[in-house]
This record gives C-alpha cells, structure tokens and sequence, in this order.
C-alpha cells in the first residue's frame, strides 16, 4: 500500500517532483564539482607550480654556511660538492613518492676558442631511472625547467638514438654570440680537458641561464677533473601546505616533541622532505624554496576555501528552493493530507510517506547532478589546469550525506507544517 | 451504557459558543440524525463525536470511556478504531484507485487485505468500478466508496457529515438504502445533515439551534426508507 500511494503521488506530482529533483541536481552537481576539483586541487596546483621549479635544493652544507653567513646566493668560487653516488638515495626517503622531478647541477668554468669564459652546467635533461620500487622516473631539467622556451632545435632526450653526452643546449645570448645554431659544435676548455659540444637546442630563459651551457653532467665534470662531484640537486616534490607545524619545524626540528616530530615528519610539507633529503644526502643542506613553498600553500588554501564557500551557499540554495517546493507540495496536499490524519495516521506515517516521496527524488536529482558535476568538474580541469580532474571516491558518500542532509534540512519546514495539519480544519472547519 | 454519551459539552471559540451545554445519548445500534441550519454547530459537533476535536467543557463518553480529554494521538487510534468517517464531499485520494481508497484504511487500521475491500466495494454495489480513480466515477460512486472505506475497519460507530448533500435523488436513494442495510446489520449511524428528508429516515432526530438541542423527533414509523415530499 505504501509503495502505490508513493507511486501515485509520484504520478499525480510528477512536475513538481520533476522541480524538486531539478533544484536538488543543480545543487548536488555544483557540490560535487568543486568538491571533486577542491579534492584533487592539490595536485593540480602542484602540478601547475611545478612549472616554477623546483621546490628544494640541496646543496653542500659548507657552501649553504657560506651562504648564510654572507647572505648570498652564489657564494662565489664553489669548493664543497656533493657525492653523485648520492644521487640515487634522493628516491629512497619516506615521501619517495612524493618526488616528481629532481636534476643535478655542477657549473664548471670554461673557455670559448676565443678565450672568452663561459659556465659549462653539467646536469640531467631526461634521465632514466628504474628504482628498487619497480616504479622508473625520467628525471631531468626538461622537465623541472619546462618554462624554458626552446627557440631553436629541441630538448635534448637522453633515450632518443642519436644522443650523445657532447650534446648540449646553449642559452640564447651565448647561442648569438658565438653565432651558432642547432647542429653546429662548439669547442669548449676546461682546465683538465676539452669537448666539442654539439648545438642540440638554443632555449631563452629569460635569466642568466642564457649565458651558458647545458650539457650531460659526465661530459661537464671531465671538463675540470669533478668527477662523481655535484654542485647543487634541485628536487621537485608534490608538498602539503604549510602550517604552523611545518613552519616550527623549519625553524629547528628539535624544538618539537616527539608527537609533533612524528606528525611533522609523516606529513609531506616541504620541509619534511627537505629534512629527510638531508638525512640521506652526506654532508648536505636542503632548503625548501619560500617562494614556491609558500605560493602552494596559499593558492591551494584560498581556492580550496572558495570551493568550500561554493559548496556551502549551492547546498543552502538548493535547500532553500526544496523548503519552498515541499512547502508548496504539503499545502497543495493539506486535503489529502488531513484526510490521511482523519482515517488513523499518525504524524510519523505521512511523514514518512513524504519524506520518502522527497528523499526518493533527491536521490535521483542528486544522482543526475552528480553526474553533471562531474562533466563540470572535467571542463574546469580542462579550462583552468589543462587536464582531467581524477574524481576521488570519498566524493560519492559525502555528496550523498550533502543531499540527504540538504533534503532533510529543506523538507523540516514542511515536515512541521504537516504535523500541525488538524483533520477537522482541512476536511470541514471548526464549525 | 450508552455507546455514546455527551455529558453538558460546550466548544466555545473566544465569544462564540458552538456548542453550548449540549447532552446527547446514542444506544448501540441506533440511527439518529442531527439536524440543523448553517452555523448552527453540527460540524463541531461532528468533529467532537468523531474525535477530531476535543470540547471545551463537558464529557464525551465512547463506550464508557471518556475521549473529552485524550492527546492527538489517542484521539488517531480511537478514530481509527471505532469511527468510520463518511464527508459531503466524498474526500477520496485522487491518485489511487476506488479500491486502493478503500485499502488506505485497512493500511492505517492493520493490514491492507485487498479480498476483503474487494468485499466491501460489492456490498456499495461498485466491484466492477473498484479499478476506477475517483476522477472516473460519478459523485454517487464516489460516496459509495466512501461508505465502503468507512466500513471496512468495522467501527462502532459511522459517523456521516451531510452524506447526499452533494448527490442528486437517484444517488441520495441508493446511499441512505446502504444505510438502512447497514441499520438493519447493526451498524451505529450518526448522520449530520441539514435536509429534513434524510433526517426523516433516521430513528431518532435531534434539531440543532445555536448550540443547542431544540427539538428530538422519534421516528415511530421508522422504515429507514427515504421519503421525499413533493
């Protein structure tokens, strides 16, 4: 009996069951789409900042107090390096999996054939790496550089065939003082020995990068008898953003407790794996870059609040469109309604009877609109970060308690409404 | 023990006394007709006996016990139980069929048994419109149904607002027909209405005036068979 009076006030009330299921999908669909992009933002933005370089550097710790002390960059001529050897162990830390993208960078003075000096960078363009994990990465600054414009020929692809460790990129302004283009060679001096370096790609960086070299980080180091030594390794890692915690422990991990330390060093902020690079590396310092770190932290923190924001006011909205559509329902019905109360049923009866009436057309609104907030969320992936957004799992439950809650919270006026409804004043008045 | 006793109730609205003072007493198995002009107090006194309204002063005793003073909810469950509504304007749900109004009383008594409302829809003369919705039958059809509803709990009571007020002749005979047989099975009927003929047919009829009982006439020649005068 229930199920037929349900299915007839379904089929007497399609249109208005029609509106509520529409007003619950526009609601659901808007909440589903930001809640889908807020849960995956966090990659996106890294990804998107990625483009900035990279997050960390490590560096010889001699040279980072040298650093600190004279509060420079460059502290001049470098004579502390890192052991290559190392290299490999940036992918064996706890946030291993975190790390996107890393290269390491030695600069080598060099001589041109007209005796003019040019910095020679020894580095990684696409290098390919099979870990113990199983997983590979290509590391390299092809990628942790892809702001770099390529003005003439390509990327150097460390896989490709015809690649040799003598292939180098030149930054724009030394590309046009030496008048070379792409497949041309270059002589280039070292101190201890000479290469011929061929123009593979001409980039422009927009700094002082045009001003040199890139080449494969063996061929640099021969050039001045360093090897197995790296300057500098940049890391790229997706990082959670900062807080209170994070930034504590960037001062002095010691000063945190053992608790602190514990959810400091589990938590994938920038300065944890900073800490953790530091731990495997010998003899090194690394540092998250402020810049970035912190650019991260407050975009994702801000969007991520907006899409909260969104979230809410969608469900108030909608919530406050089905108040009036059951209100309207309930009133429109109050006959019926009355004569339901007249023949022996109880409050908790009708109100079940239109709560699930209600709860039944926001389940298929709410499942129409998850649907287009999914298409939502994909054409704002696609707009905004270029890429598809990956829908999480934990969407599904908390869009369906969203609408439950929403439907709930929007039929409680009717509901009270429907519980004060006398039999006598609907069916035939007080007198 | 009467089945109903009204003890000195009044129903008093600010000023307004809808009910003022009212005794009434119905024997079990009885056919009485409250009679009486707009305005007059019948509807309140129809919500009262049939337990959707509780007066102001006085006692209303069903079956010895007294529903002056019960909550909405008890007043539910004895509406339930013991009264079968019949309205002037029929009140069936729109959306379901003649026999699916029946069920919907059964569904807030116990448990709908479409047998049985198949059972009570042949005893108003309607099985082969039992499929019909409301919108299909005509208004004598439609209180037939209503009639078939109001009985299918088997209340000690029904309890009849102005039942031909909205029937033509034809359908106004067939209804108070079921009446009589429903009389001659037993069946308590208390029937509001404003038309002397209907009243006329009951055993024993009350005139209501302002709130008050002006007038009883004992029908001595009770056939509960309606007669209209020219």
């Amino acid at each position: 009996m229930f199920v037929r009076m349900i299915r007839g006030a379904f089929a007497r009330q399609w249109k208005k069951m029609l509106m509520i299921a529409f007003t619950v999908a526009l609601g659901t669909s808007l909440a589903a789409a930001m809640l889908s992009v807020m849960m995956d933002i966090g990659d996106k933005v890294n990804q998107e900042l990625k483009t900035y370089g990279a997050n960390i550097t490590v560096v010889p710790k001699e040279t980072s107090i040298v650093s600190d002390l004279y509060d420079v960059e460059d502290g001049g001529s470098q004579t502390a390096y890192l052991n290559e050897d190392d290299l490999g162990k940036v992918m064996t830390i706890f946030w291993a999996f975190n790390i996107v993208d890393y290269a390491p960078i030695v600069d080598v003075p060099a001589r041109l054939d007209d005796g003019s000096g040019v910095t020679v960078v020894g580095t990684w363009f696409n290098h390919h790496m099979d870990l113990p994990t199983g997983q590979t990465l290509d590391a390299g600054i092809a990628s942790l550089r892809s702001w770099w414009s390529v003005t003439e020929g390509n990327w150097i692809d460390e896989q490709a065939d015809g690649y040799t460790e003598n292939d180098a990129m030149f930054g724009k302004a030394i590309a046009e003082k030496l008048g070379v283009k792409a497949g041309d060679t270059v002589h280039v001096k070292g101190s201890k020995k000479e290469a011929d370096l061929r123009v593979a790609g001409i980039f422009d960086a927009g700094g002082e990068e045009d001003d040199q070299i890139f080449t494969a980080l063996d061929t640099a180091q021969a050039l001045d008898d360093m090897d197995g030594k790296v300057g500098s390794i940049e890391v790229s890692a997706l990082t959670t953003p900062d807080n209170e915690l994070a930034e504590k422990a960037a001062k002095d991990p010691g000063a945190l407790t053992v608790d602190q330390y514990e959810t400091w060093y589990c938590t994938a902020y920038a300065s944890s794996i900073a800490y953790q690079l530091q731990e495997v590396i010998e003899n090194s310092v690394a540092a998250p870059v402020r810049q970035v770190a912190d650019s991260e932290g407050n975009i994702l923190e801000k969007t991520q609040l907006l899409m909260v924001l969104i979230t809410i006011l969608s469900m108030i909205g909608a919530a406050l469109g089905i108040m009036n559509l059951v209100t309207a329902s309930v009133m429109e019905r109050s006959k019926e309604i009355g004569l339901l109360k007249a023949l022996g049923a109880q409050n908790g009866a009708i109100t079940g009877l239109v709560l699930t009436e209600v709860l039944l057309t926001a389940v298929a609104g709410g499942a129409a609109g998850f649907l287009g907030g999914f298409g939502f969320a994909q054409i704002i992936g696609h707009t905004v970060f270029g890429s598809s957004i990956t829908i999480r799992p934990m969407v599904i439950p908390i869009v369906a308690v969203l609408v439950i809650v929403m439907t709930l919270l929007g039929s409680l006026p009717a509901i009270r409404m429907l519980m004060r409804l006398e039999p006598a004043e609907v069916l035939h008045g007080r007198q | 023990m009467s089945l109903l006793e009204l003890k000195d109730v009044s129903k008093i609205y600010g000023d307004l006394h809808a009910l003022d003072h009212v005794n009434m007493k119905v024997e079990k198995g009885e056919w009485v007709a409250i009679m009486g002009p707009s305005g007059s107090g019948k509807s309140t006194m129809m919500n009262i006996i049939g337990c959707m309204d509780t007066p102001t002063e006085g006692q209303v005793l069903l079956d010895g016990r007294d529903i002056s003073k019960v909550s909405k909810k008890e007043q539910t469950i004895i509406r339930r139980d013991k009264i079968g509504l019949i309205f002037q304007q029929f009140y069936l749900v729109n959306y379901l069929t003649a026999l699916e109004n029946v069920m919907t009383a059964q569904y807030y008594h116990s448990v709908p048994d479409e047998k049985e409302a198949m059972e009570a829809l042949e005893r108003v003369g309607l099985a082969d419109r039992a499929h019909h919705l409301p919108s299909q039958l005509s208004g004598g059809e439609q209180q037939r149904v209503c009639v078939a509803r109001a009985l299918i709990n088997y209340p000690e009571i029904v309890l009849a607002d102005e039942p031909t007020g909205n029937l033509d002749e034809a359908n106004e005979t067939i209804v108070m027909d079921l009446f009589r047989q429903l009389h001659e099975q037993g069946t308590t009927l208390i029937v509001v209405t404003h038309d002397p003929e209907v009243a006329q047919t009951a055993q024993r009829a009350l005139v209501l005036r302002d709130g008050h009982f002006t007038k009883e006439t004992v029908n001595n020649n009770f056939t509960g068979v309606i007669h209209y005068n020219d």
